[in-house]
């Protein structure tokens, strides 16, 4: 059995398989607007590789994180349209 | 924060097919090797999931050969700046590493081209090559009804993958009439591992639709993508639709080359019959100096390894192979280069610049990149114009030929990182531990 991870999206419990991507567990919470535009558009990931930072969220704390990249942890604290 | 310090001879920027191969080759020559990522995997985006989910035998190959060897990596970490000349810093999840080198070799690959057309701004418009890379890690495609479209050989491997991830890929676009693709197919035959990937992505596809000469007008849908509207150039109709995965081929990363200041021609590196650019003892390899796929890519990377490795005679003994992959090279992008109708897909009120949201009507009387930049701020945002970039080349003929550091948007500590005088920074440690 695949080792699973829980993490936090938005404060709703997610549980994702180990290796899963931030922006998959935070599209698997269901939440499709990852940021509003700068006229309030919504905004989901693009480019999938790091480049577009439309998948951009508040990973810890960390504001502007890429989420495409970046592997969910146990805990994580992940929250979008900041 | 302290900076981590490295010092190394030879520092490859980039892991995929060419950087992998460059630093193999360099680090089994002797000598010490650190290679950088910005992703936590090896393999780049071409080979992205094969750590996870091996599907092709060259990418594990190359992944193990580079485990096994004495090359340094350092993944997750994003290159931001040359400090100096010889020194590069990167940023991590936790702080800035600072890596000194002899010879540097750039292998900063390639990302999708995106043309902008009425809607592409939804959630749910991604590109190809993106969608099969999070679908690799997780991102939902399972039942989901998904287009592919745009340009490239790409489509066909993204539709397959995609369909083994359980989505019902029902249609593929591909915008380059069907004449030509056939002929691009019939000169396979001079790349036999090409044509044998090929053929099996194409059985698997069995039951997809593969049009070609046929291209997406604009996706609609309520906060998300809900329903393509396509068009063969006589045709034009709507499918419901998931998902939209639609990018026109691909464009060089070659943000870290100009900002070294190497010489660019036609948007590609210029490099010498030993890969190394215009700039003294930098290198670059694969798709920077021409995107020309993964094969091609671990040729150069092979040839750029030995040169900056002091081995000119062991890198000359690639020059024919990689000549055969600059004919197929040459061939690709003639076949899949785009047509005059998808200058025209943006309508005026269509979003160029994601980032700025600067619509194409606002854009019109600039004459360059610059003075767009200056008056509009098109390519200023968060992803500086990697995006909007290669759209306005191809709609208005605008290049960009300048970047300023810092090279990726990055924290505001590791800016101040940057700071050579930095009476905390610690001495350099040896890559070898």
């Amino acid at each position: 059995m695949t080792e699973r991870v829980t993490l936090s999206v938005n404060g709703q419990p997610v549980s994702v398989p180990a290796g899963t991507l931030v922006a998959a567990a935070v599209a698997l919470a269901g939440v499709t607007r990852f940021r509003a535009s700068i006229h309030g558009e919504p905004r989901g990931p693009l480019c999938g590789m790091g480049v577009c930072f439309e998948c951009r969220a508040t990973i810890n704390g960390q504001p502007h994180s890429r989420s495409c990249l970046t592997v969910c942890e146990e805990g994580m604290e992940v929250r979008t349209d900041d | 924060m302290t900076n981590e310090r490295y010092a190394c001879d030879i520092l490859v920027v980039g892991a995929g097919p060419a950087g992998l191969a460059a630093a193999c080759v360099a680090a089994e020559a002797g000598r010490q090797v650190v290679v950088l990522d910005n992703s936590p995997w090896l393999g780049g985006q071409i080979w992205r999931g094969e750590q996870t989910h091996p599907t092709q035998a060259a990418a594990q190959r190359w992944i193990q050969r580079l485990n096994k060897s004495e090359a340094r990596v350092l993944a997750s970490a994003t290159a931001f700046a040359a400090l100096s000349p010889r020194c590069l810093l990167a940023e991590t999840l936790s702080g800035v590493l600072e890596i000194t080198w002899q010879k540097l070799i750039l292998a900063t690959g390639a990302r999708e081209r995106f043309i902008p057309f009425p809607g592409w701004t939804l959630p749910g418009v991604l590109g190809p090559g993106g969608l099969h890379a999070m679908s690799q890690a997780g991102w939902p495609v399972a039942g989901k009804r998904v287009v592919v479209a745009g340009t490239g050989p790409l489509l066909l491997a993204v539709a397959d993958g995609l369909k083994r991830h359980g989505a019902h890929v029902f249609l593929v676009a591909e915008q380059t009439p069907l004449a030509k693709v056939m002929r691009f197919g019939l000169g396979l035959w001079r790349h036999p591992g090409k044509l044998v990937q090929g053929l099996g992505v194409k059985a698997r596809l069995l039951g997809v639709p593969y049009r070609c000469g046929c291209w997406p007008l604009k996706a609609e849908g309520a906060d998300r993508v809900q329903r393509v509207t396509l068009t063969n150039g006589t045709r034009t109709w709507t499918e419901d639709s998931d998902y939209l995965a639609c990018g026109f081929h691909l464009v060089p990363n070659v943000e870290w080359p100009l900002l070294l200041d190497c010489e660019l021609r036609a948007g590609a590196v210029r490099v010498n019959e030993f890969q190394e650019t215009t700039v003294a003892d930098v290198f670059c390899a694969g798709e920077p100096t021409g995107v020309g796929g993964a094969e091609c890519a671990l040729v150069e990377g092979q040839i750029a390894g030995l040169a900056a490795a002091g081995l000119p005679d062991q890198a000359s003994a690639f020059f024919s192979q990689r000549a055969s992959w600059h004919q197929f090279r040459d061939a690709l992008n003639d076949t899949f280069a785009l047509r005059p109708e998808m200058r025209g897909l943006a309508t005026a009120d269509t979003v160029i610049c994601r980032c700025e949201e600067v619509r194409r009507e606002a854009l019109e009387s600039f004459t360059d990149w610059r003075a767009a930049k200056l008056h509009t701020r098109c390519g200023m945002g968060a992803c500086q114009g990697r995006i909007c970039g290669g759209a306005a080349q191809f709609l208005f003929g605008w290049d960009n030929d300048s970047v300023r550091p810092p090279a990726f948007p990055v924290r505001v500590g590791s800016l101040m990182s940057a700071d050579p005088t930095d009476p905390t920074a610690s001495t350099p440690t040896q890559p070898r531990v």
